[in-house]
């Protein structure tokens, strides 16, 4: 059966490309931005490429089926775009060794297996760099998801962006304990809203926030995963946007001319897998530059908003003077940096 | 004009006749469908349906329904003792996952012990689980006639907030990188639900599966205790003066399908899923009901009802994947499939008469 | 840990909002279960009332003309079931899940062509004199109109069960439909109507949630609502008024425990997430037997 499975997909022209997706392509968020990926991939290409790709696949047993129904169907590549995938796909890998996979932000690899992820972080420098600047009453509102290394990683820095401009800044953290749900997420910002705060940053992916914030005024905010444009320029300033495009093409270009090796991707504004968005006119001029010089300095690898001294929660050193984060440890982090206050739940 | 008139005993042929109308009933709207949004009809209908079956890669889809059609099977097969005794347990959904966390728990806890012991202990525990949880709207009904249907609803909530709690703490693997979920059990050998022959799709659970099938279909048929439930169903006042017993007919229904669910999920919690994870439930427990409810909440019913979402799961995956199409159409299709399922069993019981209104 | 950072009178205020859709979702349910009528398919016809509304806000710039677009939708559904049900005899159990199913498909086919778009502007409406009432006035009377539209159905319901002859007549049909149809009254009928009308409600509940509270369609939007008011019927034992304070409990718990988080208070958030279900289980056990409606569930069919 394995054997049977390892079976070599029969010669053909076109390159199959396949994308298992965790939700609906319709989710304007998370999915929506990977299947525009696969748009642009097809747009790149045209004829020499064919993408598949299944919806809303649960992460079990049917992520596995999907995958290795791909696989059988021919598919030279899968990117699976959860983290949820991870097992799975090395289950999967390991039985059609010929089949070239890539797990979003996992930390499992293989012969065949990549891995990718975008360094948001990076753009949430530049979020906390405007929070800071552009607050008023000092306490910037961050909406989380679940209480895992991306999202603390994205509270830390925008914290110490924001703080750098401005030593009252103080953060106010609510866990939604989920990555899409309207209602709660605009019930988060109005909360946050009615506790002072007057910048809101989100790390979960629908428009309610903005709405919230809207209907509050006075309030600004940054688009998530999608641009979010339409809320813009009050009180959507700028946006983190999730752009694959660029490592989707690259990545099938590498199986095309058959230079495809198994490698950790962890790229940030510079690849331009993260965008930062338009700041748009609401954001006082000499901010908007500084924060587009921020942008830039990342970009060209000149800064790394994770660089020392910088102190953990407890007040124990974390990094030195002009030392910068290992990924490492960024890729595992759970802990605040100090000045944060409150716990992250456990 | 149409007038129903109630059949003295459900129609044989029709029982077996109307759920072949209502899948060609299916076919033939939902290629209607698929013709408006674009695709070929004949193909799409063919992908869904036949692909798993008779496809270049069938060899891989046929185990595939045993996976995704066993926790269906084994819910649904539990759930209909209720169903048949006026017993509504619909929280199905909330005692898959409390036999997931119990089982996982006492695999986790062994972890990394090996020992054959382990995973019986896990099955036990997983039916345990599941008929604990079963019991809260079972006693609660007895003691102070609550509805069962509501209270085991709610539960499902609740269950699910224990499912996230576990997976984000005490379940949390301590080597997954601060990601939420726990250690993949079936990386445990001991704890592991693994295929039984390789590649054949038959793991625990599906031979769970089948042995409640046979379990089911003797009781009901040859059981004094199957004989109770249906006298029950029929009418609860014939069934108390053949002196059933009517709490204990709640408690053992809901204990039969609590544990059964439970069964379910620890199943799936310790093979084909591996883990605990936030979103480790995915609806079997409500759609299970549904399958329930399509096999005539009878076993052989039962079994080939599970194995018919099954189906439309793996083909709505094909037909995705191959077409194009999208994963909104095939829930639609789900769903028309259930509707006419549903419509078309009034012929079972009833019968069409055409009538002349008389005036009054 | 700074509670004084929670503001009481914007709490309240926030509260209203948040509850508004699953009240305009759950007062249809509760008549339509006060009729004898189990409807599980509440999330399948909120979602739809919000791609329904969304679209014919957006293609008329009219989000009036968007809610009732919504209501006709999620009625439109909704007589699906009826017809299932009442006609055909179906189980009601099964047919409502099959709907939830069916009406999330049926929405995000839909809305193919709807993502990323922004809804007209609804604007709240600040009610004069009342309005600047101090304390109240914030609390009570500066919302958006469907906030209002559903306090107004809630006192609606109210009166017509109670108050009216139809009432009285859709309550003996959920109590006892043998005895209501040996009366003469037509069940069936009493009973599609009351489909309807909790179709309707259900699908401005999630028209709320798309053109107010997001303003956006995205697939799947409704988040699990639609379970949410199923279980506040449940919890206000089908009383109108009660339903409002359920509403209220329901929505102020989420709000409650995000006020907490953000005041830096530890709390165990899944614990508080599940206690609203606990309580109502604790208050169907408190009200005991016989107050569900008798017939809840039950299928009718006139033997002759």
């Amino acid at each position: 059966m394995v054997a049977s499975l390892g079976m070599p997909a029969l010669a053909q022209d076109k390159t199959k490309v396949g994308f298992v997706f965790v939700g609906p392509v319709g989710d304007g968020g998370w999915t929506y931005e990977h299947n525009q990926g696969r748009l642009a991939l097809e747009a790149e290409f045209g004829d020499a490429v064919e993408t598949v790709f299944v919806e809303s696949v649960p992460e079990g047993p049917d992520a596995e089926r999907v995958m290795t129904q791909m696989a059988l169907g021919g598919a030279d590549l899968i990117f699976t775009t959860s983290f949820g995938y991870m097992d799975q796909t090395m289950n999967i890998a390991a039985k059609f060794p010929d089949v070239k996979f890539e797990h979003a932000t996992g930390f499992k690899r293989a012969d065949n297996v990549s891995t990718y992820s975008a360094r948001f972080y990076e753009g949430r420098a530049v979020q906390g760099h405007i929070a800071g600047s552009m607050t008023k009453s000092n306490i910037v509102g961050y909406i989380g998801s679940f209480p895992i290394p991306e999202v603390i990683r994205g509270i830390n820095s925008a914290y110490l962006h924001a703080k750098k401009v401005n030593p009252d800044v103080e953060f106010k953290i609510v866990w939604a304990y989920t990555w899409f749900d309207p209602a709660k997420e605009a019930e988060a910002a109005t909360v946050l809203i009615e506790q002072g705060a007057d910048v809101i940053l989100q790390h979960t992916d629908s428009t309610a926030p903005q709405a919230a914030a809207q209907a509050a005024g006075n309030v600004i905010t940054f688009g998530q995963a999608s641009d979010m444009a339409e809320f813009g320029p009050t009180p959507r300033v700028s946006s983190i946007i999730d752009n694959w495009a660029p490592y989707y093409i690259a990545r099938t270009k590498a199986v095309m001319d058959g230079t495809w090796t198994s490698t950790d991707t962890w790229d940030g504004i510079g690849a331009g897998m993260v965008g930062i968005g338009e700041i748009t006119d609401a954001v006082p001029a000499e901010v908007k530059a500084s924060a587009e010089a921020l942008r830039d300095q990342i970009a060209a690898g000149d800064y790394h908003p994770f660089i020392g001294p910088i102190n953990k929660q407890d007040g124990s050193a974390w990094l030195a003077d002009g030392e910068t984060a290992d990924d490492g440890t960024l890729a595992g982090m759970n802990f605040y940096v100090e000045g944060i206050v409150g716990d992250i739940p456990q | 004009m149409l007038m129903l008139e109630k059949r003295p005993n459900p129609s044989r042929g029709w029982t077996i006749a109307t759920p072949l109308l209502a899948v060609l009933l299916t076919m033939l709207f939902g290629g209607i469908l698929f013709a408006a949004l674009g695709k070929n009809p004949f193909e799409t209908i063919r992908s869904i349906f036949f692909d798993p079956l008779f496809s270049e890669f069938a060899f891989y889809y046929r185990p595939q329904l045993l996976i995704k059609g066993a926790p269906l099977v084994l819910i649904a097969i539990g759930l209909s003792f209720g169903f048949r005794a006026g017993v509504w347990n619909i929280g199905a959904e909330g005692q898959y996952i409390m036999g997931a966390l119990f089982g996982a728990g006492v695999g986790l806890a062994f972890y990394p012990m090996e020992s054959w012991i382990v995973f019986p202990l896990m099955v036990i525990a997983g039916a345990v689980g599941g008929t604990l949880w079963a019991m809260i709207p079972g006693v609660l009904k007895v003691k102070f006639g609550t509805n069962e249907i509501l209270v085991s609803l709610m539960l499902v909530y609740v269950a699910e907030q224990l499912l996230a709690s576990m997976a984000l703490g005490a379940m949390r693997n301590p080597e997954g990188m601060g990601f939420p979920g726990s250690r993949n059990l079936a990386q445990y050998p001991s704890a592991a639900n693994l295929e039984i022959i390789s590649g054949s799709g038959m793991h625990w659970g599906v031979v769970a599966a089948f042995i409640a099938v046979i379990f089911a279909y003797i009781t009901l048929s040859r059981h004094i205790f199957g004989f109770q439930v249906r006298l029950s169903g029929l009418s609860p006042r014939a069934a108390a003066f053949a002196g059933v017993n009517p709490a204990r007919l709640v408690l053992v229904c809901l204990g039969i399908s609590g544990a059964l669910a439970g069964l379910a999920g620890m199943f799936e919690v310790a093979g084909p899923a591996g883990q605990v994870s936030i979103d480790f439930n995915v609806g079997y427990g409500f759609t299970a009901i549904i399958v329930a409810f399509l096999g005539r909440l009878h076993p052989v019913g039962i079994l080939l009802a599970g194995g018919l979402m099954a189906l439309t799961y793996i083909g709505g995956e094909i037909a995705q994947s191959n077409l194009g199409l999208p994963g909104a159409a095939i829930q639609l299709l789900q769903g028309m499939l259930l509707f006419f399922l549903l419509a078309v069993d009034v012929l079972t019981n009833y019968r069409i008469r055409l009538r002349i209104m008389e005036q009054t | 840990m700074d509670l004084s950072a929670i503001n009481p009178i914007l709490l309240l205020a926030s509260l209203m909002v948040a509850a508004t859709p699953i009240l305009l979702a759950a007062i249809g349910e509760l008549v339509v279960e006060r009729a004898g009528v189990l409807n599980l398919g509440v999330e399948g016809m909120m979602i739809t009332g919000a791609i329904c509304g969304f679209a014919v806000a957006v293609g008329t710039g009219s989000p009036w003309l968007g809610f009732m677009g919504a209501a006709l939708g999620g009625a439109l559904l909704s007589l699906l079931f009826g017809v299932l049900t009442q006609y055909l005899l179906s189980n009601q159990v099964a047919t409502g899940l099959a709907l939830t199913l069916f009406g999330l498909g049926l929405s995000a086919l839909m809305g193919q062509g709807y993502i990323g778009i922004k809804a007209p502007a609804f604007p709240d409406i600040h009610i004069p004199l009342l309005g600047d009432i101090p304390v109240i006035g914030p609390i009570v009377f500066q919302h958006d109109p469907l906030v209002y539209v559903g306090l107004l159905l809630t006192g609606g319901v109210w009166w017509f069960l109670h108050k009216t002859r139809g009432g009285l007549i859709l309550r003996a049909v959920g109590e006892n439909h043998d005895a209501a149809h040996a009366l003469g009254y037509k069940v069936i009928k009493v009973r599609m109507l009351a489909i309807a009308f909790g179709g309707a409600c259900a699908g401005l509940g999630g028209a709320y949630l798309s053109l107010v509270r997001v303003p956006q369609w995205t697939e799947g939007m409704t988040a699990g609502a639609g379970w949410i008011a199923l279980a506040i019927v449940v919890f206000a034992g089908w009383k109108p008024w009660r339903l409002l304070l359920g509403a209220y409990l329901f929505g102020g718990v989420t709000v409650l425990q995000l006020n907490l988080q953000a005041a830096g208070l530890a709390i165990p958030v899944e614990y508080l997430s599940m206690s609203p279900y606990l309580a109502t289980i604790v208050v169907l056990v408190i009200m005991s037997a016989g107050r569900a409606p008798g017939s809840l569930g039950r299928i009718f069919h006139a033997s002759r």
